[in-house]
């Protein structure tokens, strides 16, 4: 920590508003912990991105035993979910949900209203980009966090490039915490 | 429309009323209009015509911006930032610069498919007579469904396709003038302009096939077209092969005809990249497909092309530096694509060829078709066998290569897909270059790689080094476009679709920037063939289609047969192909409903989006001309999925479900508003995996019109995908089914529970006669 301001593409050069990157897990998980209403969004790179765990979807299952984090799956990653007997986790597809998170009126998976933390992880680099890219314009009270590798700019924080290694130990703080209700 | 065609002087004319000096009297184009058709209300329509259709669809499928760029820089007070509530230096904000984007795309696309339309006209004109016959189908009268609805016209000859066209360009000039800077302000007029150039790129579509199909022999409509070999392994090394590439098969035609004409086919191989691939073959099925654009640099780089034609579209604009490598001369034959080349046009072939074969000049720009086909076999003939560049990589050579790698990672992060290339370099370097090959498949061709590294590695040779064996096999047959839709089968399937009893058309078009390889095209398309839907094909996805196998060597084109209905893998051609897709959506309107086609867009539109369960898919969607297409099917109220790249057009338009008050239609019965659920969900929709689309596809198959047998046929697939590639029941049933007849038979006691669970209440959901236009209403109450 910190990571560096590395895109995934070389041609996604930052716009003049670019992700703040961590300066340490520490802070990642203070915001996280600071928000009433935090979401998870998984995409379909998890089940290829190598975690302590195993694979990125294996970890951020252990969210889930913190109360606070609601956990969503996108494309068709909810199969993977029942695959490991995780049932808990919601289903909605990125362009549904980039869709919903634009509106602050969206009720949210629970109907109880919008959430004011999106936290993104394990996606096609340029899809996040995008999606990211539509929030920061349109849903401009919304603070979004990418947990992937690489920088992404369009987020409000990033956790920036980082080698494999110090990336899996990044997470695995951040996640630890957070499942032990930190 | 008007065309000075009699133009009459008198200097003086003495008549009992009077005598008159410098008389002149000009008449405009004469029509003898003998169809019976009376004009529907918008023959030629405006940019405004249909603004009311275009906003009450976009009030329903609201768009959704992912900007690519937080910038404009289209004019000198830019750069303007424009992210979040900012305005730019002209007043515009993001979502407008958004929608002024997909505009200019889809002009750049309607006006690229347009110019080639014309080229060809000009042309075919010349050759066979402005009087020559549009017979385009066999078993058809509706021969041009996309003109017919927009122009109001029915297209006999050549020369009506010279109205069309001068209609569309007319048009296309006032779409690119509104995104100049300080003009549109408003994204959904933006938008209503997207989808007018669309409207138009499909009447330019028709008229670029149709004036082909009934000029040059090829197919008409037959659902068992003749077969060709597709794919690398196709083409004979041995022969003189000549590569050509793009959309506009005037030139490529001219070099089949002087091979014909003097029997060198035996000594001579041609083979097709792109759509010019697809038009080759359906005039002449000896010319092969090589593959879809991607394919340039592999192929290329094999070193097995002699010689290079290109004539216009989705060119590599490096062509000529990549044709150097292999020693293969080149010639460019568009006005649009001259790529720097001299031009030889006026010159003797002679000295053309020979200018040509001994290296003296890399390339030539020839405008005359007959002039290309004449030097191109000359020069292929005397420079096979002696081009002396081309050096065919070794292992050896890869992995002594590959040692300098310097693990910078930016082929990887250049790569549009992040594939892992260093890996594989790093592999090669200890003389392992299985994990080369394992990339060639996924690889989309497009070199960034190579630009990117800074030691020079020719990647894709690499690759292709890799997959050697395989691409030696790649070699599969594929029907050739058939061209149009009969109208006999379209009587025949009109009713089932429209009841949903064939559960729907899938339309597999566009490009080939796949994100993992274009397999994806033929498993998406072999799980709705298997499933009984019409799968229609065109353009690249319809090469990719061919390129697999099942255990029994069998590909989909030899499992599945040609015909437009149940179960039926129909190859229509090229991109311009296209609007035969469209044109069989607008038929079934008017021939199986007898809804009036002439000049009548909106109604034609509105039954379609109600009725039609036709999706479009763009699996590989990369081009502008891809997102005309797409507007093209917007307009008519068609659905179309794209694939994650296809995110980058920076634009969706989503339906939400829950809002019951976008799902609302007028019964045509009463008039009353009444919910009909969200059905086609979305309009434009870029999925994330290949199973979030094939789920997704067979969801946006449901109409408001669907019969109870049709929607329950609907659901069952929507179910049963659900279930085979998201392991769960869907969680929106209670959207869909109505009333309790519409539940899939032996899937009753599960959904009844998915219902239950949801506060379903039936009849909730109505089953209208179903139309978005007040005026469609027949008898109120």
């Amino acid at each position: 920590m910190p990571g560096r301001p590395i895109t995934g593409q070389l041609a996604e050069i930052p716009g003049p508003q670019k992700a703040q990157i961590f300066p340490s897990a520490e802070v990642a998980i203070s915001l996280i912990k600071k928000a009433s209403r935090p979401l998870f969004v998984i995409g379909s790179e998890s089940i290829n991105v190598v975690t302590a765990d195993g694979k990125l979807v294996d970890t951020s299952i252990r969210l889930l035993k913190n109360p606070k984090i609601t956990l969503v799956a996108t494309g068709h990653l909810v199969a993977e979910f029942k695959k490991r007997k995780e049932n808990r986790v919601f289903s909605m597809q990125l362009m549904n949900l980039g869709d919903r998170l634009r509106d602050p009126n969206w009720g949210g998976f629970d109907g109880k209203g919008p959430y004011d933390l999106i936290v993104f992880a394990g996606f096609p680099y340029y899809l996040e980009w995008l999606v990211l890219s539509g929030l920061k314009s349109f849903a401009m009270k919304l603070r979004t966090i990418s947990l992937d590798r690489t920088y992404q700019p369009n987020a409000a924080w990033s956790i920036g490039y980082m080698i494999e290694k110090e990336w899996k130990e990044v997470i695995e703080q951040i996640v630890k915490t957070l499942e032990e209700g930190g | 429309m008007p065309k000075r065609e009699l133009k009459l002087k008198i200097d003086e004319l003495a008549l009992p009323v009077g005598r008159f000096k410098g008389l002149e009297i000009e008449i405009d184009r004469i029509v003898s209009d003998d169809w019976e058709e009376p004009m529907g209300p918008t023959p030629w329509p405006s940019v405004s015509t249909f603004r009311d259709w275009d906003r009450t669809l976009l009030s329903r499928y609201k768009p959704f911006y992912m900007p690519d760029c937080d910038l404009c820089c289209l004019c000198t007070f830019g750069k303007c930032d424009l992210t979040g509530d900012k305005r730019g230096a002209c007043g515009i904000n993001m979502a407008s610069q958004q929608s002024r984007i997909v505009l200019l795309a889809c002009c750049i696309g309607a006006s690229t498919h347009t110019a080639h339309a014309r080229h060809m006209l000009d042309h075919l004109i010349e050759e066979f007579g402005k009087d020559a016959p549009l017979d385009v189908a066999i078993n058809t009268n509706v021969e041009a469904p996309n003109i017919r609805l927009v122009c109001g016209i029915r297209p006999k000859t050549l020369r009506d396709l010279e109205d069309a066209l001068d209609y569309v360009e007319t048009q296309l000039v006032q779409l690119v003038a509104a995104t100049h800077t300080g003009q549109e302000g408003d994204n959904i007029d933006f938008e209503s302009k997207a989808f007018h150039a669309g409207m138009l790129d499909h009447v330019a579509l028709e008229v670029a096939d149709i004036e082909q199909i009934a000029t040059l022999g090829m197919p008409k409509g037959v659902a068992d077209t003749p077969t060709t070999d597709l794919g690398i392994g196709s083409i004979d090394p041995k022969k003189a092969v000549i590569l050509c590439i793009g959309h506009n098969v005037l030139p490529s035609i001219d070099i089949i005809d002087y091979l014909m004409e003097n029997d060198l086919f035996g000594e001579v191989e041609v083979g097709g990249l792109c759509c010019t691939a697809h038009d080759n073959s359906r005039y002449n099925k000896r010319a092969k497909i090589i593959g879809p654009i991607s394919w340039q640099l592999r192929f290329i780089r094999t070193g097995i092309p002699d010689l290079v034609v290109v004539d216009e579209q989705c060119l590599r604009t490096d062509i000529i530096e990549e044709a150097k490598k292999i020693g293969a001369p080149v010639i460019a034959t568009s006005e649009k694509s001259m790529l720097g080349l001299p031009n030889r046009t006026n010159d003797d072939p002679g000295n053309v060829v020979n200018d040509l074969v001994t290296g003296k000049i890399p390339g030539v720009l020839i405008i005359n078709p007959r002039k290309v086909g004449e030097v191109a076999v000359k020069t292929v003939m005397k420079v096979h066998g002696n081009r002396k560049s081309f050096m065919p990589l070794t292992i050896e050579a890869i992995s002594e290569q590959a040692k300098k790698c310097r693990n910078c990672m930016e082929c990887v992060r250049a790569c549009p897909n992040n594939l892992p290339i260093m890996d594989a370099v790093k592999a090669a370097a200890n003389g392992d270059i299985e994990p080369l090959g394992a990339l060639y498949p996924l690889c989309v061709g497009c070199g960034r790689c190579e630009s990117a590294c800074p030691v020079g590695f020719s990647l894709i040779s690499f690759f292709n080094k890799g997959a050697e064996k395989k691409i030696q096999n790649e070699k599969f047959p594929i029907r050739v476009g058939r061209g149009a839709i009969t109208d006999v089968e379209i009587r025949e399937v009109g009713s089932p679709i429209v009841f949903g009893e064939i559960p729907g058309v899938i339309a597999m078009v566009g490009c080939a920037n796949y994100p993992a390889g274009g397999n994806d095209v033929a498993k998406i398309s072999e799980e709705f063939l298997n499933r009984r839907f019409i799968v229609v094909a065109s353009g690249c996805s319809a090469m990719n289609i061919a390129m697999t196998r099942d255990e029994e060597g069998l590909n989909l084109y030899q499992k599945f047969p040609g015909n437009f209905d149940a179960g039926g893998l129909v190859n229509v051609g090229s991109c311009v192909a296209n609007s035969h897709i469209t044109g069989a959506a607008i038929k079934i309107a008017n021939i199986f409903a007898k809804r009036p086609l002439r000049g009548n867009y909106e109604e034609i539109a509105d039954y379609i989006h109600n009725r039609v369960g036709a999706v479009g898919v763009a699996w590989g969607a990369m081009s502008q001309k891809a997102a005309s297409i797409a507007a093209g099917c917007w307009r008519l109220g068609i659905p179309v999925v794209v694939g994650p790249h296809g995110a980058k057009y920076r634009r969706m338009l989503l339906g939400r479900k829950e809002n019951v008050e976008n799902w609302k239609v007028f019964n045509a019965r009463d008039g009353k508003e009444v919910y009909v659920g969200p059905v086609p969900e979305h309009l434009f929709y870029a999925a994330e995996t290949m199973e979030e689309a094939i789920v997704m596809i067979a969801k946006l198959t449901m109409r408001p019109n669907d019969t109870n047998k049709g929607r329950a046929v609907k659901l069952s697939h929507y179910i049963d995908l659900h279930q085979k590639y998201y392991n769960t029941m869907p969680d929106d049933l209670h959207f869909y089914v109505r009333r309790l007849q519409d539940i899939p038979f032996t899937m009753r006691d599960e959904v009844t529970k998915a219902l239950q669970d949801k506060s379903w209440v039936e009849d909730e959901i109505a089953s209208p006669d179903p139309t978005l236009l007040d005026r469609m209403v027949r008898r109120r109450e």
